[in-house]
């Protein structure tokens, strides 16, 4: 895809270093909210075909919660944030000292718990991107989905689909070793987006 | 008998055909899979619709089974090829899920219906009858289709599993 082609290691660099910013403010959201350490891996910043893409999460028919926010503003964006549904449990249940949850299904409640907790990260991840690169972004109301990560993913890849078979996206592992916690943040900005983003940093655009 | 059936695979925006066993796609959400079958050669065909229009094409080289009024012309194609004739092909579909309801203005996110409404258009055209379909809603589908009767099964999340 033409837009890509030359996407040097510095650029890689930058969008790794937005993914770095955004996601370590949300995990310190998310360790104050816990009141324990928590964890987050490299982001990894990659140009992958559709197939390929809900592999990161175990594949296109694993099932995962996940929370969607269109980045509405200056630079239009998907944010997912998605869990295994393991994990969500013991994050509710740590986070809302439940002992016995249902095995099988979320009740309202949780549902709800896990969408303001999505929210609460997703704001701290946007804010910080928006204080470091000095543009609007703003979530929408959360979006909470239990499905299979292929179809999750499809709704930010719509935008790619017209030009070419690969999306590019930011990708951010969190995790808290001691209770296994683990979910993953999606950033897949819209392609018209990124020159706006390399811009607001002041990166040169050949 | 099952554990020697191959299964073939479809990515997104991909397509393909099968003369036995099935033919599968996994987590479609707002795309659509298409399948076509010729009872009585009994082969198939499915495509996995991603985008309902190759007008709005911005790129080089088009991946034709993308678009609804590319794949299915294509998977027709495809089939004639193997063997199959147009004119006993009956079609099914299942997607055009709409996964997050949502309040944008954003006409690109009503993807999933405007999927549909554009692949029941190119069957019309074609004069191909849509038998059965199992489309619209909220949630994922993976389905596979066997070539020894053309069912249809499909599976979800939420809904579970059923055959069309």
């Amino acid at each position: 895809m033409a837009l890509f082609d030359n996407l040097g290691e510095f650029k890689l660099d930058v969008l790794r270093e937005i993914g770095n910013i955004g996601a370590g403010h949300a995990a310190t959201a998310l360790s104050r909210l816990l009141d324990r350490p928590v964890d987050m891996d490299i982001p990894k910043v990659k140009l992958l075909p559709f197939e390929e893409i809900a592999e990161e999460v175990g594949g296109a028919e694993q099932v995962v919660i996940a929370i969607y926010f269109r980045v509405e503003g200056d630079a239009p964006s998907h944010l997912f944030f998605m869990f295994e549904l393991e994990p969500a449990r013991r994050l509710l249940s740590e986070l809302l000292q439940v002992k016995d949850l249902d095995e099988d299904n979320f009740s309202e409640m949780d549902i709800s718990a896990l969408s303001e907790i999505g929210n609460i990260l997703a704001g701290s991840y946007l804010s910080s991107l928006a204080d470091f690169t000095q543009l609007a972004m703003s979530p929408t109301v959360p979006q909470l989905a239990i499905d299979m990560a292929g179809a999750v993913l499809n709704y930010g890849l719509i935008q790619y689909g017209e030009m070419g078979d690969c999306a590019l996206f930011i990708d951010t592992k969190f995790l808290q070793d001691v209770r296994d916690i683990q979910g993953t943040f999606f950033l897949i900005p819209d392609p018209d987006s990124f020159a706006k983003i390399f811009a607001a940093l002041g990166v040169p655009i050949e | 008998m099952i554990e020697e059936m191959n299964v073939v695979k479809v990515g997104m925006a991909d397509l393909n055909i099968c003369i036995s066993g099935s033919i599968r796609t996994t987590g479609l959400g707002s795309c659509v899979g298409v399948t076509l079958y010729d009872p009585l050669t009994k082969i198939g065909g499915l495509a996995h619709v991603m985008l309902p229009s190759s007008e709005i094409a911005r790129e080089g080289s088009m991946n034709l089974a993308k678009y609804a009024d590319t794949a299915i012309p294509e998977l027709v194609a495809r089939l004639t090829e193997a063997g199959a004739s147009l004119s006993r092909m009956h079609a099914k579909m299942a997607g055009g899920a709409q996964m997050f309801a949502f309040s944008s203005q954003h006409e690109s996110m009503r993807i999933g219906p405007r999927n549909i409404e554009s692949c029941r258009e190119m069957l019309q055209k074609l004069n191909i009858p849509l038998y059965a379909e199992d489309t619209g809603g909220n949630y994922g589908r993976t389905i596979e289709m066997f070539c020894s009767d053309g069912r249809l099964n499909i599976r979800s999340v939420q809904k579970g599993t059923k055959d069309i």
